[in-house]
């Protein structure tokens, strides 16, 4: 058995691959065995980039134990991931801890849609592939702007009954955009047991909004603002079926019907003033 | 004590008082009758020898006076700075009756801002390797305390810390002008010079559970600390601009949000701030946003000014620096603008009733006196729940209905023989100096179970 404590008593964690996949969107795989060793589908870490950095959650999108490396999907967006996005394999990170909040919950439901966009690509992948192993039809369904958005459609072929592809301008799978889907599936004749969705918070909340009048139980990964991300500074919150949980411990998976989506997109953008808007400006003025 | 003026400080997040300096301590311990039959240190939750320490101080051996201190207690300078020593020592000191109390705690802070100064760090007589090993969780006040008493009694001790810094509420919670966080991590470093390891960035409960650990260690202590913030659950609190005092705290402490952008952790300066809550917590947020630029800070309480819970040295620090003070008011609804950012708060005007469960007098609502104030930040500093994560992942852990782990007061013990608890995880939220109290008593039950085990 290894020693936790010698095992743990590094202080930087080393960056094994950092690269873009599609454009602004990062594969980043970081050496951390303990997470590794623990990590389950739907859970995620926070990182650090660096000693002035800020603590932001990524959402798990692939791991291996053997290794001890844990493999995040990340779109570059405010001022923390474009200081990941700058990270080299070989550099180091100060802060790398997880496996964080309650694990997407596998079981045999039989049909079960496993939608992704940008970085829920990467971080249902996993998600999709216990959910074959645990006996279930599944069926993956992948969402983008465009094909030049896509990644890792070979890694779902291998896990999915079927692969469907989506495209806003229609240059990969099928034209069109997510409100179709129930249309897809009446053609190809799934009746989902289960739908699960891991992507931007639009994407989600328009998923949830499509499968609420058909009765298809919706599953989604949330993805607000944290800070320690172990159920201390409440920052997390979100109010599902009028109540208000706690996305760290509480979820980050929720009944996607039971949300206020509102009150959690207004949560979602609380600090673009400081941290996304001065990245639009031009570079002179933006202290990125 | 000398303090920085409050015109000054109300724009630095500078330590406020300043320490008393060599004469005025030997002054001030030589009024110390050094009682035969002493009653201030059965006010002391780990039971220093308080007239010996003082005793020391009026022979000017300031040295042996720091070690007299570390005998009992490893963290000095963070409870001669934080501890209520109001309602423990120095309530119990003879002198309390007829002149002033000896004031212990600012005597304690003197000695171990002096050995600081020095530079000569005093290391206790360690006893032989015992080959035991301990896991600790939490680098908190009950966890160090935890794993300065067993290092020195021989065992192997390793602290598992989920944040990435050490020293718990002291680091993200009390802020840098009432505690300088230099101060804590010297500290800190002190139990690491001891041996005790230290694995940052690692929640016990999700990176490994209490059972995985135990497979490893010969007893674990919990000191996992506080968890999820409590709201008043009325409508508006999860708008934009209403924070937990964890968060808010967090951001500025933890994170140094106060120095955004140097710091990639923002925090919002908003003008009109209120701060609901009455306890040292929601002084600490109050006088936080004071420094952070707002013009008018609001400290919203339900009860009278005599029903605070905060020390009253906080209180007074908090009204020099011009917290304007809500009593007998309790907020109803928070109110946001078509954008989802909080622009009023509703409140109600009480009046103070009979005496409830707690001897206090309770506040009853005066019908129809509600009225609405513009806020732009309210922050909500009402108390929390102990943390989940390890109550959540540890089965056979007796549980109480407010969250936390149920310990045997005597021992610390959990329901499971080979786990101990201590501090916030037990008690809610509670003291930093309670913490450590519970950390010394499960050092000693946890040290009496190692030897008897062999």
């Amino acid at each position: 058995m290894t020693d936790v404590a010698d095992e743990w008593r590094r202080i930087m964690y080393k960056i094994i691959e950092r690269r873009m996949i599609a454009p602004n969107l990062h594969e980043f795989t970081v050496e951390a065995p303990a997470v590794a060793e623990s990590v389950k589908p739907g859970n995620f870490v926070i990182v650090r980039p660096d000693a002035l950095g800020e603590r932001i959650p990524l959402s798990v999108a692939d791991w291996d134990r053997q290794a001890g490396t844990v493999t995040s999907i990340f779109m570059q967006v405010g001022g923390s991931t474009a200081k990941l996005a700058r990270l080299k394999p070989g550099d180091g990170i100060p802060t790398y801890v997880g496996p964080l909040g309650k694990e997407t919950v596998i079981d045999n439901f039989g049909s079960v849609l496993c939608l992704g966009g940008c970085y829920g690509i990467g971080s249902i992948y996993p998600i999709a592939r216990a959910l074959k192993e645990a006996g279930n039809k599944v069926y993956s369904i992948l969402e983008a702007r465009s094909s030049f958005l896509l990644y890792w459609e070979d890694r779902f072929a291998k896990v999915s009954d079927r692969v469907f592809v989506i495209t806003r301008d229609g240059t990969g799978g099928r034209k069109g955009h997510i409100g179709q889907i129930p249309e897809m599936m009446q053609q190809a004749g799934i009746i989902p047991s289960l739908t699960i969705v891991n992507g931007c918070t639009f994407q989600m909340m328009r998923m949830s909004m499509i499968t609420k009048p058909l009765g298809w139980k919706t599953i989604v990964n949330m993805n607000p603002i944290m800070i320690d991300g172990t159920g201390m500074c409440g920052v997390c919150r979100l109010s599902v079926g009028g109540k208000t949980k706690f996305a760290c411990v509480d979820g980050p998976d929720f009944d996607g019907h039971e949300i206020d989506w509102e009150e959690f997109l207004a949560r979602r953008k609380s600090y673009n003033p400081e941290e996304i808007d001065p990245l639009r400006r031009s570079s002179c003025q933006s202290r990125f | 004590m000398p303090k920085q003026t409050h015109w000054e400080r109300i724009k630095n997040f500078d330590e406020v008082a300043l320490g008393y300096p060599v004469a005025t301590a030997v002054e001030e311990a030589r009024r110390c009758l050094q009682c035969k039959k002493p009653l201030c240190n059965q006010g002391c939750p780990v039971g220093i020898d308080i007239p010996g320490f003082i005793k020391c101080i009026v022979e000017g051996n300031f040295g042996a006076g720091v070690k007299k201190i570390k005998e009992t207690n490893a963290l000095p300078a963070i409870c001669g700075r934080v501890c209520p020593q109001e309602e423990q020592c120095e309530k119990t000191c003879v002198l309390s009756n007829k002149k002033a109390q000896i004031a212990i705690g600012r005597l304690e802070r003197f000695l171990a801002d002096w050995e600081a100064a020095a530079g000569k760090i005093e290391v206790p007589d360690m006893a032989p390797k015992t080959g035991k090993k301990v896991a600790v969780v939490g680098a908190g006040p009950a966890g160090v305390t935890v794993a300065n008493d067993l290092i020195i009694l021989g065992h192997e001790v390793t602290i598992f810390e989920a944040l990435h810094e050490c020293g718990g509420v002291l680091i993200y919670g009390i802020p840098e002008f009432r505690l300088p966080k230099a101060i804590v991590n010297r500290e800190v470093e002190y139990v690491k010079s001891l041996g005790v390891k230290i694995c940052m960035d690692f929640v016990v409960g999700k990176t490994k559970t209490v059972d995985r650990l135990l497979q490893e260690f010969d007893a674990i202590f919990v000191g996992s600390g506080a968890g999820l913030p409590w709201f008043m659950e009325i409508p508006g609190e999860n708008i934009n601009g209403v924070y937990s005092a964890n968060e808010y705290l967090t951001r500025v402490n933890l994170m140094k949000g106060f120095r955004f952008p140097e710091y990639d952790t923002p925090v919002k300066r908003p003008s009109r701030v209120a701060v609901v809550g009455g306890g040292n917590v929601a002084m600490d947020s109050a006088r936080t946003a004071v420094r952070l630029g707002a013009d008018e800070v609001h400290l919203v309480y339900r009860r009278s000014k005599t029903e605070l819970p905060a020390r009253a040295e906080e209180v007074e620090n908090a009204e020099e620096e011009g917290v304007i003070f809500d009593l007998l008011t309790l907020p109803v609804r928070l109110i946001g603008d078509q954008h989802g950012w909080l622009k009023e708060m509703e409140c109600l005007r009480m009046e103070l009733g009979e005496p409830d469960a707690s001897g206090r007098r309770k506040p009853i609502p005066v019908e129809g006196s509600n009225f609405i104030v513009p806020f732009d930040a309210v922050i909500i500093a009402i108390g929390n729940s102990p943390n989940p994560l390890i109550p959540m992942s540890t089965p056979g852990l007796e549980i109480s209905k407010k969250g936390g782990i149920v310990t045997n007061a005597e021992t610390g013990q959990t329901s499971r023989p080979n786990i101990w608890a201590g501090g916030d995880i037990v008690r809610g939220a509670a003291t930093v100096i309670s913490a450590m109290g519970d950390g010394r008593i499960a050092a000693a039950s946890i040290h009496r179970y190692l030897m008897n085990k062999s």
